[in-house]
């Protein structure tokens, strides 16, 4: 296979070398030369993103750290304050509030999402399925709508008075729900469009490692008269546990960035995303301290403490994943 | 060796799955979920095209109206929309193809070249990816104030270049679908690592590039937050922050709202109806490299 994969493509490589004219080979007095823009040559490559991710990507988030330990008004003084910040997000009800929000989000969207990405992926892993490329495409429509967009129409699906949720619940005869009025309420409207924007994606990441699983295996089962059910407990479910691991470590990480969704679902509720900050999550109290309250170093400091999140996020993956391999 | 010619998509969509006949209930669970992705666009439709009416009316109205065209002039009216969009459309390609491009060179070198330093500067790409870039949001705000740079489009599309992500998926497609003996014969040919790239490496990689700079398009047509934080005058809007003021009169005007949602996916929608299958492909693709 390899060999003839590979020699085909070489081929024509050397052809397309050969014929390049005369930059294609150099003339030997050259040669001493080149080496030493061969040795030089990878920095320069690795050069012009490594400016950019230094000065915009590494450079901010350790710099983080540094603002965090100031009293840092961007238009008057940055006043050196020690760890004063922190001791104020310990101690800040708001900070703790945002945190449940966080974490009630993350999990009221994750679970039933990726429970629901699994069976979809299933369903998906047949290789005898009619219209398997519309499926897909379709499936990863919410993914390329924007939050803003999904976040403006889901608050119009989930409205007090005019929502399609409130009048299928009439239907039933049930009391229509205010939902953006109550913490629980507004975690269901912003993880109902968390987990529509990602349930599709994750379908397919899944479906990934299904096909990934021989054929054989499945087959081998058939014959030995194992149903559809006990395929996807027995099979489907222990194959696919490095990835069910990565995506809820995506999923964490995307639930801290939280911001968008509680920030357009009631535009009138401002950046606290209601008067109780029922939906306000860690990165919108971020953006309210930092750009709302113009407190940089008190903003900076809830940076530090989303960092921590997602360094006991990264280690809890990591046991998870060794404990996994483990037990194989 | 092999598994360089598995890890191509087309090769996998072709293996894999259960087998047997595939059951009504599969189609039925498969058509909800079809169902379910595309429904809240299409409601976004059908209540720009019909008018508030079709959330006050009993029961509440669940096909298209005909003034779609009225509320779509009325959003290019009300806020600067066509600027936005063109903002939209110069900052998401600028930074595709741009960052597909640095990300691919500097992923040919991480992959193969040799050179003292790589595995550590890879490890930091590595471990800032694993961070979201929103909780370093106030110092990035600062550095781009620093430059000058607040209310103006290179805000974001200079950051937007660099994603520790691009460089990670390319080092990976790099080092999996480039073999070494094609890079040693190409040598042998007297190729220095500049032509390696351009004649050699980039071409395979192209497709995976493509992916790439498709991801990247709709990520940065779809960002909410930096251009938000670093935008203050609405001609330089991108088209999400320019729904954002319109949502702001949803309770006054809600087909606006919903006529400006609709008309800041379309673009994307249509881009997806062409290259929606590769897209597919290469986040399938990505599942395992990631």
């Amino acid at each position: 296979m390899t060999t003839t994969a590979t020699t085909p493509a070489a081929t024509t490589t050397m052809a397309i070398i050969t014929r390049g004219g005369p930059k294609g080979r150099r003339p030997p007095a050259r040669r001493i030369r080149s080496s030493w823009a061969e040795r030089v040559a990878p920095y320069a490559y690795i050069a012009p993103f490594f400016v950019i991710f230094a000065i915009f990507g590494l450079f901010p988030l350790l710099f983080t750290f540094y603002v965090a330990l100031f009293d840092w008004n961007p238009i008057g003084d940055q006043v050196f304050v020690g760890f004063a910040n922190f001791e104020r997000l310990f101690a800040d009800a708001r900070f703790w509030n945002a945190f449940v929000n966080t974490f009630g989000i993350f999990l009221i969207s994750t679970i039933p999402q990726l429970a629901l990405a699994l069976l979809l992926a299933h369903l998906l892993n047949h290789a005898r399925l009619k219209y398997a490329n519309f499926f897909r495409m379709a499936l990863l429509v919410p993914y390329i709508t924007s939050v803003a967009a999904t976040a403006i129409v889901f608050a119009q699906i989930f409205d007090r008075n005019f929502g399609l949720i409130n009048w299928v619940l009439g239907i039933f005869g049930l009391p229509s729900v205010n939902f953006l009025a109550s913490q629980v309420g507004s975690w269901v409207v912003i993880s109902a469009m968390v987990m529509w924007r990602w349930f599709g994606y994750n379908t397919l990441l899944y479906l990934a490692g299904l096909q990934a699983i021989p054929r054989e295996i499945y087959e081998a089962a058939s014959v030995d008269g194992a149903s559809s059910r006990q395929q996807f407990f027995h099979l489907t479910i222990p194959a696919l546990r490095p990835i069910i691991i990565f995506t809820v470590i995506m999923s964490t990480i995307g639930g801290l960035q939280i911001f968008t969704e509680p920030l357009l679902v009631a535009p009138e509720a401002g950046l606290t995303c209601g008067a109780a900050r029922q939906c306000q999550t860690l990165s919108l109290f971020l953006y309210e301290q930092g750009f709302g309250q113009f407190d940089f170093g008190y903003g900076s400091a809830i940076g530090v403490a989303l960092f921590v999140i997602v360094v006991v996020a990264a280690l809890i993956n990591f046991f998870l994943s060794t404990r996994t391999r483990g037990e194989r | 060796m092999s598994d360089v010619i598995e890890r191509t998509p087309v090769r996998r969509r072709a293996r894999g799955g259960r087998v047997g006949r595939v059951g009504w209930p599969t189609y039925l669970g498969l058509s909800l979920a079809v169902i379910i992705s595309v429904f809240p666009l299409y409601y976004m439709f059908v209540i720009a095209s019909v008018g508030a009416q079709a959330v006050t009316s009993s029961p509440p109205r669940l096909y298209p109206g005909l003034n779609f065209f009225d509320v779509a002039a009325k959003v290019f009216e009300t806020v600067p929309f066509l600027a936005s969009l063109a903002n939209s459309v110069l900052v998401s390609l600028t930074i595709a193809v741009v960052a597909s491009i640095l990300c691919a060179l500097a992923g040919f070198a991480f992959a193969k070249l040799d050179f003292p330093g790589r595995n550590v500067l890879f490890l930091i790409v590595l471990l800032t990816m694993t961070v979201p870039a929103q909780l370093s949001v106030i110092p990035q705000y600062l550095i781009v104030s620093w430059l000058n740079w607040v209310d103006t489009l290179q805000a974001i599309i200079v950051p937007g270049l660099a994603s520790a992500f691009g460089i990670f998926w390319m080092r990976q497609h790099m080092a999996t679908t480039l073999s070494d003996e094609l890079i040693q014969a190409a040598r042998m040919d007297g190729c220095n690592s500049w032509q390696l790239f351009w004649r050699i490496a980039f071409p395979i990689v192209r497709p995976a590039a493509f992916v790439l700079g498709l991801i990247n398009f709709t990520a940065v047509w779809n960002d909410f937050m930096w251009p938000f934080i670093v935008l203050k005058s609405p001609e330089l809007f991108t088209v999400q922050i320019a729904i954002k003021q319109l949502q702001a009169n949803r309770s006054i005007d809600l087909a606006l709202a919903m006529g400006g949602s609709f008309l800041a996916t379309l673009p994307l929608l249509v881009v997806f109806f062409f290259v929606g299958r590769r897209m597919v492909a290469g986040i399938m693709d990505g599942a395992f490299k990631g």
